[in-house]
């Protein structure tokens, strides 16, 4: 096991594990991830929002790390000590780059399937400026469907390459791909190819933000007047353990189960995604986990009640 | 004159044709390190002669070669960055145009000391005429015995192709030429793990400049420690400099390290002086991604000691006051050049050239040029001038590869060094350049 303290909190972790990994493990200060996602090989190092300061090596080389690293991709080692929240240095880097993150973006949150359950709007909330310095035209793409249940939004695209790498991973063909380079880089399907296999709705799920929309929920709802609930059903191609979110009695959409990361705990078929919309389909198995952090959480109070009231003492 | 190692023979006739290049001296390295050398004893004489990456970044090639990983059994591969793409940076050109046979012997004589059957060349789209070029004399060494199986004998197999880029300037950081050799989109890995362990197709993998390379073939004959005599301090050796600008004489030169700058600008065994009898302003003496310094900083050290052209004394007083000898493009400016136009320029190339991969240099890059461009063309305001140094800032140690570092130091060396530039073209906008776009020399007294 190594030893790794991130911002004063000490944890052992197995050989392997990054320095991300070891703050999940901590529970508290953990780097924000926008491109990052376990379950995705190769995944992270590109969006810089994960950023952290080393300032030992490590027991058996304790100069500090001479730049700020990408803490999802830099593997732990024994003795290294670690500066998340507690750096101004990181902090001021993480403004930056989340400042870069939005100067292209189209800020139509108003209008984006995604608000409320956006990983840029939590991040903006938390290291945005109140104000954009940035005084030019904003990158526009055209909107396109790729097959007939998804739709990308390549304006609000931050580039984190999850779903070219669900595209690479989870289905039988690379089927899509980044196209031109720098600031015009788009996702961008083979020659206008419908992206058509089993798992491709997953890419919905990986996407941070709202560039990767499914069609069938489109403007339907907004996410927090939804509410989420675990189901499961018999399915031969996935496992077909959902989350299901009701309005009323209606199921508006069908999505992966996320865990407390934000990440799928497991990848599933489009038919379940998108066909199995009555109640019928599905076995209940009750209410989802909302993480107080996120919007949606606003129209869920009843889930976090208990939490609520244990802690009412203290706060009286 | 200072010593010739890689241009000794550039003018002798037929020179790019094996047999002239055999009839001067050509391919002894090859005999002498197959037949009289054990592989390591060529990694040894490459790390006695202090060469060190003419590729920019200038790390120690014996080093480099050290770090290869020989515990597995996989195939290891040498390859050689002929990209070329930085602006102001056209030696490699010369020496594949010239005298191809040079890299040739260069990569059979490395790849033996490293262990690989099978090397590369990775050459820049835009060369494609070069391209043909090596792969002529590659075929005339292969008819040789030089290339192929059981060299000279020796048992030693090697198999050389060039293979050529698209176009990208970022194809020439290491791990983008490995993506792209492989046949994928040309995006930096991230790193670790670095290509001495895992490099292409996940094998071990030593990647190296044309000039490095071409370097090897004067190590092995005449012996590291040789080599190592000329040079100064910890720049051993000779080192091609592309100069261009303002100069009489711009052209390719190869110097001994060590050679003070004053006299590389103006001696007419190089550049030969300003211009049109003007006065030098600034000089980016190592390539576009440098710090531009002005002519003070230039010329002196920070001490007050005359710098000279090496990697130690370029880079004397860090980025306040000193440089890097990068790749050795060295542009020369004169009086009436624009700072401003010139760093505007400089940042819609990296601008163009960012892979996209990530955030702080996609966006930043774009985000900087813009802002010069208002500047430039008289729509700047004064805040713009901190939000560039703040961009810079921010880009710069934060991204994948070294790439979003060589679109911020130029910007930063160009407000910390001419920031009078930058306030005269907002105060004054209307009156900054004459039709042609030229510098009004009187500009500073105003401002003062
Ligand atoms: C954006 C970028 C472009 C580069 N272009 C070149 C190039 O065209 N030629 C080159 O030799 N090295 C280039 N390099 C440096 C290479 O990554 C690498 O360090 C070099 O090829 C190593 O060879 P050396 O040790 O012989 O210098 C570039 C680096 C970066 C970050
Ligand atoms: S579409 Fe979404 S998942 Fe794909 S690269 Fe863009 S932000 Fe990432
Ligand atoms: S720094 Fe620029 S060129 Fe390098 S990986 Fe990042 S986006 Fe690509
Ligand atoms: S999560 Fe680490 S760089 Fe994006």
């Amino acid at each position: 096991m190594l030893k790794v303290t991130i911002d004063d909190i000490s944890i052992e972790v197995p050989p392997g594990t990054t320095i991300l990994q070891a703050a999940r493990m901590i529970g508290q200060n953990v780097p924000p991830a926008m491109c990052y996602y376990s379950k995705l090989e190769g995944s992270g190092g590109k969006c810089r929002t994960c950023l952290v300061k080393v300032t030992k090596g490590s027991e058996k080389d304790p100069r500090p790390m001479p730049k700020l690293v990408a803490s999802c991709r830099t593997g732990v080692m024994d003795g290294m000590e670690v500066r998340n929240e507690t750096s101004p240095e990181v902090i001021d880097a993480r403004k930056g780059v989340t400042e870069f993150l939005l100067i292209n973006h189209p800020l139509d949150c108003p209008v984006c399937d995604q608000a409320g359950e956006c990983k840029l709007q939590d991040l903006s909330y938390e290291h945005g400026l109140a104000k954009s310095r940035y005084e030019f035209k904003r990158r526009e793409f055209e909107k396109r469907d790729i097959g007939d249940k998804i739709q990308l939004h390549m304006n609000r695209c931050i580039l984190c390459y999850r779903c070219t790498q669900v595209a690479d991973q989870l289905t039988p063909e690379r089927v899509h791909g980044v196209l031109n380079r720098g600031e015009v880089s788009e996702i961008s399907t083979y020659i206008e190819q419908a992206v058509d296999n089993d798992f491709s709705g997953n890419m919905i799920d990986v996407c941070p933000v709202g560039a990767l929309t499914d069609k069938t929920f489109r403007f339907k709802s907004r996410v927090w007047f939804t509410k989420p609930m675990l189901a499961h059903r018999e399915c031969t191609t996935c496992s077909g353990k959902v989350t299901l979110w009701f309005q009323g009695s209606e199921v508006l959409r069908v999505t992966t189960r996320k865990d407390k990361w934000n990440e799928a705990e497991a990848f599933i078929c489009n038919d379940c995604r998108f066909e199995k919309k009555k109640t019928e389909d599905w076995t209940i198995d009750g209410p989802a986990h909302i993480d107080t952090h996120s919007v949606i959480a606003q129209n869920h109070l009843p889930f976090e009640l208990p939490v609520v009231q244990k802690n009412l003492p203290d706060a009286l | 004159m200072g010593r010739k190692i890689l241009l000794e023979h550039i003018d002798k006739p037929g020179i790019d044709q094996i047999e002239s290049y055999i009839k001067y001296g050509g391919y002894r390295s090859v005999s002498k390190a197959l037949k009289e050398m054990t592989p390591d004893e060529v990694t040894e004489e490459v790390k006695k002669s202090g060469l060190r990456g003419r590729g920019g970044a200038g790390f120690a090639t014996g080093l480099k070669w050290s770090f290869l990983d020989k515990s597995t059994d996989k195939p290891r591969y040498l390859l050689c960055n002929a990209d070329e793409s930085e602006p102001g940076t056209f030696k490699d050109r010369l020496l594949m145009e010239k005298i191809p046979h040079l890299l040739i012997e260069g990569m059979i004589t490395s790849s033996y000391a490293l262990g690989c059957n099978t090397s590369y060349i990775y050459i820049r789209g835009e060369y494609m005429f070069i391209l043909r070029i090596l792969q002529k004399a590659i075929a005339e060494a292969y008819a040789k015995g030089f290339l192929g199986k059981n060299i000279l004998g020796s048992g030693f197999n090697l198999d050389l192709y060039v293979h050529p880029g698209a176009g990208a300037y970022i194809c020439g950081e290491e791990t983008a030429l490995i993506e792209s050799l492989e046949g994928k989109r040309g995006n930096p890995r991230i790193k670790p793990p670095f290509p001495a362990v895992s490099g292409l197709w996940n094998c071990p993998t030593i990647v190296n400049n044309v000039e490095s390379i071409a370097a090897v073939v004067s190590i092995v004959n005449e012996g590291g420690d040789e080599y190592a005599k000329t040079g100064i301090g910890k720049s051993t050796g000779t080192k091609l400099i592309s100069a261009s600008g303002n100069i009489n004489k711009p052209g390719v030169y190869e110097i001994e390290m060590g050679v003070p700058v004053e006299e590389f600008i103006y001696s007419d065994e190089y550049c030969g002086g300003i211009k049109n009898g003007l006065e030098l302003k600034a000089c980016v003496p190592g390539g576009s991604s440098v710090p531009i310094l002005p002519k003070h900083h230039l010329l002196y050290e920070s001490n007050g000691n005359p710098r000279l052209m090496s990697y130690e004394s370029l880079s004397e007083g860090g980025f306040a006051t000193g440089s890097m000898l990068g790749s050795g493009g060295f542009i020369v400016y004169d009086e009436k050049q624009c700072i401003v136009r010139n760093t505007w320029n400089f940042a819609r190339f990296y601008h163009h050239e960012s892979c996209g991969q990530c955030s702080p240099c996609r966006e930043g890059t774009g985000w900087m040029e813009r802002v010069l461009h208002n500047i430039e063309y008289g729509h700047g305001k004064m805040e713009d001038i901190d939000l560039l140094w703040d961009i810079q800032r921010k880009i710069e140690g934060n991204t994948i590869c070294p790439l979003g570092d060589a679109a911020a130091w130029p910007v930063a060396a160009a407000i910390r060094h001419f920031r009078h530039e930058f306030e005269y073209h907002v105060k004054y906008r209307n009156r900054v350049f004459d039709e042609d776009h030229v510098y009004q020399p009187e500009m500073k007294a105003q401002l003062v």
